[in-house]
């Protein structure tokens, strides 16, 4: 636990940034952890990283951590990362979303990203709402789940952010909880040492804005329910369509070896006669 | 691309070898007429010279990608016409906000809405200025030739990278496809990103220096750890609502620009000394005007034209001198009247306009129209 700690620590911007604006039990300090643990596992220095991030709870994240950061405008943080990675290729980035910010009003460019193959890791934390405004449905609340803007219930499909992005052609999927925080470790350095573009969702539960409209109960009760329902994906496959219910898969969904963009535009330049990039 | 060699060239081409020549090594856009033929002669020449080239999803992700390319270290460019341009206001204004050296090409079409994508316009001056939300500083330039196309360009680059700040290069469809000899000049001035004078643990990239010297942007990955957001931030660039640090922040914004009025605004003045009535005219417009300027000496009329090369911040002072001396002002522009509001501004009652918004050009005859209605 200690051990835990000091490396928290060295990421953090302890005397500038705190308190963190996150509420009581939320998922997002655990995803940070998350994080940190898993860039420390690759061994990337502090000035190797560039941490981009959107606009809400989430998106705060990059304010809070000492690398290169990056606090963009709603929706946008793929676009600006875009043009960081393609500028300096050498270095690694990562880029952090909510499920508002990323599929609704970054939708556009989150499906690109996939289709470019972009060298990018993005982590998208997906609470079901829009935390920070008050509660209102993002394109992942559950069907008849009530919101702020949606009182007597969503009538909206909401996403699978995994099948999603895997349509797209994203390099590398995968989905955990912050109960499964070591499983997020795992995924998330395997995410960040992947070539291509690759997308790690972690499901985070929002007690305040969206379990308690809900009856989810405590945070503790919110991450139980993860427990339940998270199944690795192999198990997940075994289970037949009929019987699913309100089971999701984790783990790894999505590993595909393809070039990526920069490996791709290599062959532009070497075509049009140019210098190596 | 050498110099002294005679070229035929239209002004988009033009305004696409100038990035080159600025050092640009970064463009991200998105198709629209008329300012197509700059992403497509990048696009050949970019990856020549080891740069990049990147067709976004949208003139949104364009203006992102282009801020995302600066932070890295990376001279870097879009262009657009009308309706790209208003989808990238809102990254427009964080360019502004976190100070981040970029430029940005307008080639103006009719509008508004889709409008006339084939046919010229002076439209979105005010947008240029006001597009996006917030009190937030600008520079705008405007060529009226080919060539300019080209030298501003590289001056627009120039500004951007001197103030730290988002330069509009705002042509309109007339300048963007007309075609012209030019003789590009052999020797032109570029000014690049200068190193940090202090140490990373000194280092603070919003700071407010003594003089109103602006800190250098370290391209990210240089050991310079910093935060940069477009909430309004402190001198370290974290969030801050303390009411002093906010204050500084965005007084600063204002008078890094403000302060320097001498060093952006360009104009030039053709036959003004003695004249009675002194023609507004900027863009393709100002080429009309200079003809009108000739027929109405030929007339024995006093008329000069003043040409602001830099509209935003607009030349007022210039101005106001020049009304002591002329009786009117002229102000030609295809629109309703955007600048000339402004021109009502600085010599109230003292101007008319010609306008024009049927995507034709103003001719110098529909200008002395005015003039000899004036005169008589």
């Amino acid at each position: 636990m200690i051990r835990t700690s000091e490396t928290m620590y060295k990421y953090l911007r302890p005397d500038k940034t705190f308190p963190h604006v996150w509420c009581p039990g939320c998922g997002i300090g655990i995803v940070m952890g998350a994080l940190v643990r898993a860039i420390e596992k690759t061994g990337f220095t502090k000035d190797e990283i560039v941490l981009v991030s959107g606009i809400g709870c989430s998106g705060r994240m990059s304010t809070y951590l000492d690398f290169n950061t990056l606090h963009t405008t709603h929706g946008r943080a793929l676009s600006f990362a875009t043009g960081i990675k393609l500028a300096n290729p050498k270095l690694n980035i990562i880029v952090v979303m909510g499920d508002g910010d990323a599929t609704a009003i970054g939708g556009n460019h989150l499906i690109h990203s996939c289709r470019r193959n972009i060298d990018l890791t993005a982590l998208i934390v997906n609470n079901n709402i829009y935390g920070m405004t008050g509660g209102q449905y993002s394109p992942t609340t559950p069907m008849e789940d009530k919101a702020s803007t949606a009182q007597y219930g969503s009538i909206e499909k909401p996403f699978d952010i995994c099948k999603l992005v895997e349509a797209c052609g994203a390099s590398f999927v995968a989905r955990s909880t912050t109960y499964h925080a070591k499983m997020l470790d795992a995924l998330l350095s395997r995410a960040i040492d992947k070539k291509g573009f690759s997308i790690v969702e972690a499901m985070s539960q929002c007690p305040v804005q969206y379990g308690r409209r809900n009856k989810k109960g405590s945070a503790v009760d919110m991450m139980m329910w993860y427990k339940d329902n998270a199944i690795p994906n192999p198990a997940f496959k075994k289970i037949p369509p009929g019987e699913v219910g309100e089971q999701f898969p984790v783990g790894v969904l999505v590993d595909l070896d393809e070039p990526d963009y920069l490996e791709r535009y290599s062959q532009i330049v070497k075509k049009a006669g140019g210098d190596k990039l | 691309m050498k110099g002294h060699k005679e070229l035929l060239l239209h002004g988009n081409e033009a305004c696409a070898m100038g990035a080159l020549a600025a050092g640009m090594k970064f463009f991200a856009g998105y198709p629209i007429t008329p300012s197509t033929e700059i992403a497509e002669f990048l696009s050949v020449e970019l990856p020549k010279i080891g740069g990049t080239f990147i067709q976004m999803e949208d003139e949104i992700s364009s203006m992102g990608a282009i801020i995302g390319a600066s932070l890295a270290g990376v001279k870097s460019m879009t262009a657009t016409s009308g309706p790209g341009f208003s989808l990238m206001q809102e990254n427009l204004g964080f360019a502004s906000m976190a100070e981040i050296p970029c430029v940005i090409v307008n080639v103006m079409r009719g509008g508004p809405s889709t409008g006339m994508p084939t046919r010229p316009s002076q439209g979105d001056v005010m947008q240029s200025r006001w597009g996006t939300h917030g009190a937030h500083p600008i520079i705008v330039l405007s060529p009226q030739s080919v060539l300019e196309c080209y030298t501003l360009t590289i001056h627009a680059f120039n500004l951007a990278e001197k103030y730290r700040s988002p330069v509009i290069l705002l042509m309109d469809g007339i300048v963007g496809h007309m075609w012209e000899n030019i003789q590009l000049p052999e020797k032109i001035e570029v000014i690049d990103r200068p190193e940090p004078s202090v140490p990373p643990d000194w280092y603070n990239p919003y700071d407010n220096l003594p003089g109103g010297e602006i800190v250098p942007l370290v391209p990210f990955g240089e050991g310079y750890r910093y935060h940069v957001t477009g909430m309004v931030h402190d001198k370290s660039g974290f969030p801050t609502l303390v009411h002093e640090e906010v204050e500084q922040c965005l007084d600063k914004l204002i008078y890094k620009i403000k302060n320097n009025l001498h060093d952006i605004i360009r104009i030039e003045e053709y036959m003004l000394e003695d004249a009675d009535i002194c023609i507004v005219a900027y863009g393709s417009v100002a080429r009309s005007a200079r003809e009108a300027v000739n027929i109405a000496r030929n007339e024995g009329l006093k008329v000069g034209l003043l040409r602001p090369i830099t509209l935003w911040p607009f030349p007022r002072f210039h101005l106001e001198n020049i009304s002591k001396r002329v009786k009117l002002f002229v102000v030609p522009e295809m629109n309703y009247g955007q600048i000339y509001g402004e021109v009502l501004k600085s010599c109230p009652k003292k101007a008319v306009r010609v306008t024009r918004v049927d995507g034709e050009l103003i001719t110098p005859a529909q200008i002395m129209e005015k003039i000899e209605e004036a005169a008589l």
